[in-house]
């Protein structure tokens, strides 16, 4: 009798799990979206996908892409990089998307980056820095700047703009972007002359910083650079200030969050880092996008926001120019991207699929975000 | 007469998963995962009951071994860059597999010896605390990718590795019970000292229960690594020997088909719920405190292949 | 020597934290003889508990912090002992005659019910806890600091420990429940009734890990529904190697784990932090089971 209940339930979980599956019209074109809705980075997830919801909206406003509306589909991949593998096989196995978008961490690109590839589905990432990632295959796309050039420029701001000689990096071991970030930072500083006097490192979800951060300061850096996520980020500089280190603190685009200012509050004075694009760029291009998102999520459009909007825009424009949704011609289409016009700056994508844009550096004046310089690569 | 039907068992089912193998590429490949991983969870399950349920040892750092067995089959299988389809494949990858087990058969060593002067709930710290060192250990290795992950592991696991290593632990765990090590291992799951008194040495029945729950598990754990082609320390954490926990309970700690039943719900439920997938943890938690209240025997409880009890009145 | 100097007052002050939440390891293990692994989970649900109050009552006094944070305590403390009481209840009470290892397994699903079921309630995002302790220095020179935070952290703890010391040793309560953990049956026979010593002890632990949460919290803002696991697992790791059953061990053993994990962030690597106290468990337990200042006990046949 328990037998029979046990093999009854097994099978008709297996019966219920079989026969559900979405059903698609014909007129309207899937592209999955994966991201980190939940977890310790859920704010990226969450800006891309606002920003993403917009471009998709707008399009479909416009009449849609060959003819046809555009349907997203969503993965929340919980901040973990094993879940965005089973997310990506799940968008591409299940439902059949036609090119899938994301992600922001590059520890997720990077797990999710090789099934795209194997399986022949485009993937356009937003965000990703790290230049491994494009690396998986030719189907695999970024539309941001890789950490090469990142890390470069912030290494030169520092040098030449703050005219400082000695730094301390603390990076997060757990996650490729802060520990290649870090990497081609220390590799530009100490080529230019200057010394990297110390070098520490915490995990993603740490909350105390202070062991590390207190054997910073007994190496007497001028400067520190945090290329982490932004919550560690913000409590690291908050910690930093409690112990008395006041001097100037560098970060990359990591640290573009609502909840950086949340978190680190005015501890975040005298700290810079580098970004995609900022609100307080008078162009047209800019603030209409800003005056849309505001309008829709009530509040300010952060970076992972707008380089959503602009990889769905671009990813339909490729569409548009494929003629199909087939994945060999949206590659071919991706890989032919001009001088697009995006939120984030002229956006023309490279032989190694990666994207040539200007980076915009943030200091934090007074509690606030404040626009400092735009470098051009 | 009984040792004559449990070969032709195993060697049938050998037989099936090489069939299944040469059909795999018909199957939808969302549902193939689904059925690797039962295979997987069968064997992580099945494995565990032996420390736990047959042993009894309660262990709650079995994801540690399988982090070893699938980090050492990476290493291998990607520094010998084997594909699918070259000839050399099968020996190899047999190789990479069996070498995760020994490894992990060694760690299982190497936890189980501290382990026999602990009981109960200290041995279930400690056993959640070497598995957490493990994990360390991993995280700090930077040629293992440490933190960030291994990536570009080849994917060569299939049905007939899966499913065969799978027949081959049941075979090996109904005959072992069946014998009298088996004997000896419920002896000292019973009551120790009572076991002791009548000259089974303890020590030797809990060795061999880590050690080959470890080995099994090391071989679970090389299979996934080359199944997903990415792994990092993360996945391996408590939760992951949580989760094999709750297998091993719900099904039944002792039980041979329930566990297996057990490990096959508990792969396809998490993912028909997908849906809810939040809640998946919490309702987990609920059946685990709600069966532990009502059926502590497990939900599966079936009279197994053998003449004696699953749980003597005595103890778990 | 400043970095020493440093190091060791960041040590003292986490290990106090460890200390409250190791305190009540020890007294749950103490009178139940289990290990109640829902305790750090306890502790994850008063820094949201706090998170919740606090804006509440700082604005309720006005701004003031001085009336404010003693008020966000009691109400932390009421309801994380409430929680407590609930636990030992519906979990833990009809399997006392259980064979050990039931009650663990349970003690392990309360403790992800509430993890997971927290991630549901409070979402799983991190959120900042708002400021009970006003910031600032005690003493604040070039080489050392001591913020505001870790003086009132230390001072808390201590008077916390004290109070608790004065309940159990000079209470009629506090003798009935030194008296149910030397021998249960005795002290049921001497009429005292075990339910409710055993729901006082869970009400004295929970407290405690209130409290440890706000203090906690205050130092490390970021809570989320998963906070607790850690901190949790080592303040247990603590109460072993001061001797398990043994308050001053459980306070002495979490100060020990407490400066050893900031001295290895420190000085060698910061990825090694969670396996210190696991390694230190495994090293006592191997050597002296009993713990630092415990008594080893012998099993019957």
């Amino acid at each position: 009798m328990k037998k029979f209940l046990g093999i009854l339930s097994a099978s008709t979980v297996l019966v219920m799990f079989i026969s559900c599956g979405g059903n698609h019209s014909q007129n309207e074109i899937l592209i999955g979206e994966f991201g980190s809705l939940t977890g310790t980075t859920a704010t990226f997830g969450q800006s891309t996908h606002h920003g993403l919801e917009l471009a998709v909206d707008e399009t479909n406003i416009a009449g849609g892409v060959l003819g046809k509306k555009i349907v997203l589909i969503v993965e929340d991949d919980q901040s973990k990089p094993e879940e965005a593998a089973t997310a990506v096989t799940k968008l591409i196995t299940r439902d059949k998307v036609k090119a899938v978008i994301g992600e922001v961490a590059s520890s997720r690109s990077l797990a999710a980056a090789p099934i795209c590839q194997q399986l022949g589905i485009p993937m356009v990432s937003p965000a990703s820095t790290n230049p491994e990632v494009t690396k998986k295959g030719d189907y695999i796309f970024r539309v941001c700047y890789i950490d090469p050039f990142q890390g470069e420029i912030l290494a030169r701001f520092l040098y030449n703009s703050l005219g400082l000689r000695k730094a301390a990096t603390l990076k997060d071991v757990k996650n490729d972007y802060s520990v290649g970030l870090a990497h081609y930072f220390k590799e530009t500083f100490e080529g230019l002359g200057g010394t990297v006097v110390a070098e520490q490192a915490y995990s993603e979800g740490d909350s105390d910083f202070k062991a590390q951060l207190t054997a910073l300061k007994a190496a007497e850096p001028e400067a520190i650079f945090v290329p982490g996520y932004y919550i560690e980020a913000a409590l690291v500089v908050k910690q930093a200030r409690e112990l008395n280190m006041t001097m100037p603190m560098l970060g990359g685009d990591g640290w573009d969050s609502s909840k950086l200012l949340e978190v680190g509050g005015l501890s975040l004075n005298n700290t810079y880092y580098s970004t995609h694009y900022s609100t307080d760029d008078t162009s047209w291009a800019v603030q209409n996008f800003v005056a849309k998102y505001r309008s829709r999520f009530n509040e300010m459009p952060d970076a992972m926001a707008a380089l959503g909007y602009d990889a769905g825009l671009i990813l339909f424009d490729a569409i548009r120019r494929a003629g199909s949704t087939d994945g060999p011609a949206i590659r071919d289409a991706l890989g032919a991207t001009e001088n697009f016009s995006g939120v984030t700056g002229r956006i023309t994508i490279d032989k190694e699929r990666n994207a040539h844009k200007s980076l915009v550096i943030i200091s934090v004046v007074d509690g606030k975000l404040k626009y400092k310089e735009t470098i051009q690569p | 007469m009984r040792v004559h039907k449990s070969i032709i068992f195993l060697a049938s089912a050998v037989t099936v998963s090489f069939l299944a193998m040469l059909f795999e590429n018909r199957l939808n490949p969302y549902y193939y995962q689904i059925a690797i991983y039962v295979g997987i969870n069968i064997i992580l399950a099945s494995s565990l009951n032996l420390i736990n349920g047959f042993a009894g040892q309660f262990s709650l750092g079995h994801a540690g071994f399988m982090a070893v067995g699938a980090y050492t089959s990476a290493v291998i299988t990607t520094e010998l860059q084997i594909a699918g389809n070259s000839i050399l494949y099968a020996p190899i990858f047999a190789l990479a597999l069996l070498s995760g087990g020994v490894v992990a058969a060694i760690f299982g060593l190497i936890v189980g010896i501290p382990s026999l002067r602990l009981k109960g709930d200290y041995l279930a710290i400690t056993t959640l605390g070497f598995g957490e060192i493990i994990r360390v250990i991993v995280q700090n290795l930077d040629f293992l990718g440490g933190a960030r992950g291994f990536t570009g592991i080849p994917k060569i696991s299939n049905f007939f590795w899966v499913f065969s290593i799978t027949a081959v632990l049941i075979f090996l765990i109904r005959n072992l019970i069946n014998s009298t090590y088996g004997k000896a291992f419920l002896a000292v799951r019973d009551d120790e000292i009572a076991a002791e008194a009548v000259g089974i040495s303890s020590t030797r029945v809990k060795v061999i229960a880590f050690v080959t729950g470890a080995f099994f598990a090391g071989m679970a754990g090389a299979l996934y690594a080359n199944f997903v082609t990415y792994i990092n320390p993360a996945q391996f954490s408590f939760l992951k020997s949580f989760e094999i926990v709750v297998m091993v309970i719900i099904g039944g700690m002792g039980s041979i088909l329930g566990v297996i039943l057990s490990a096959i719900l508990l792969t396809i439920l998490p993912e028909a719920l997908r849906s809810v997938a939040q809640y998946r943890m919490v309702i987990y938690s609920l059946l685990l405190i709600v069966i532990m209240i009502t059926r502590p025997r497990g939900l599966f409880v079936l009279p197994r292949f053998g003449k004696h009890k699953i749980l003597s009145k005595s103890g778990m | 020597m400043s970095e020493l100097l440093q190091q060791i007052v960041n040590g003292i002050s986490l290990g106090s934290i460890y200390a409250l939440i190791a305190l009540g390891y020890t007294m749950i293990y103490g009178i139940l003889r289990f290990i109640n692994f829902a305790h750090g989970d306890v502790f994850m649900v008063g820094a949201f508990i706090g998170y919740y109050s606090a804006p509440r009552i700082i604005a309720l006094m006005g701004g003031n912090l001085l009336m404010a944070a003693p008020a966000v305590l009691l109400i932390t403390m009421l309801g994380c002992s409430v929680l407590g009481v609930a636990i030992e209840k519906f979990a833990y009470r009809s399997l006392r005659s259980r064979p050990k290892l039931t009650v663990l397994i349970t003690a392990i699903g309360v403790s992800f019910f509430l993890e997971y079921g927290g991630q549901l309630v409070f979402g799983p995002d991190p959120k900042l806890f708002p400021q009970l302790i006003p910031s600032g220095s005690i003493i604040n020179t070039e080489h050392v600091v001591i913020g505001t935070n870790s003086i009132v952290v230390i001072v808390t703890a201590l008077a916390l420990m004290m109070l608790l010391r004065f309940i159990v040793f000079n209470t009629k309560m506090g003798t009935a429940m030194r008296a149910v953990s030397f021998d249960h049956r005795v002290a049921s026979l001497m009429g005292i009734n075990i339910d409710t010593i055993i729901s006082f002890t869970f009400i004295l632990g929970s407290s405690l890990a209130a409290a440890a949460a706000l203090l906690f919290a205050s130092v490390y803002p970021s809570i989320n529904p998963l906070m607790g696991i850690f901190p949790g697992l080592k303040a247990f790791v603590a109460a072993v190697l001061g001797g398990i059953g043994n308050l001053t061990g459980a306070a002495l053993g979490g100060l020990i784990i407490g400066i050893t994990e900031t001295f290895v962030s420190g000085y060698i690597s910061s990825s090694f932090r969670d396996a210190i106290a696991f390694s230190i468990l495994i090293l006592i337990l191997l050597f002296k089971p009993s713990g630092i200042l415990g008594h080893h006990e012998r099993e019957k046949v």
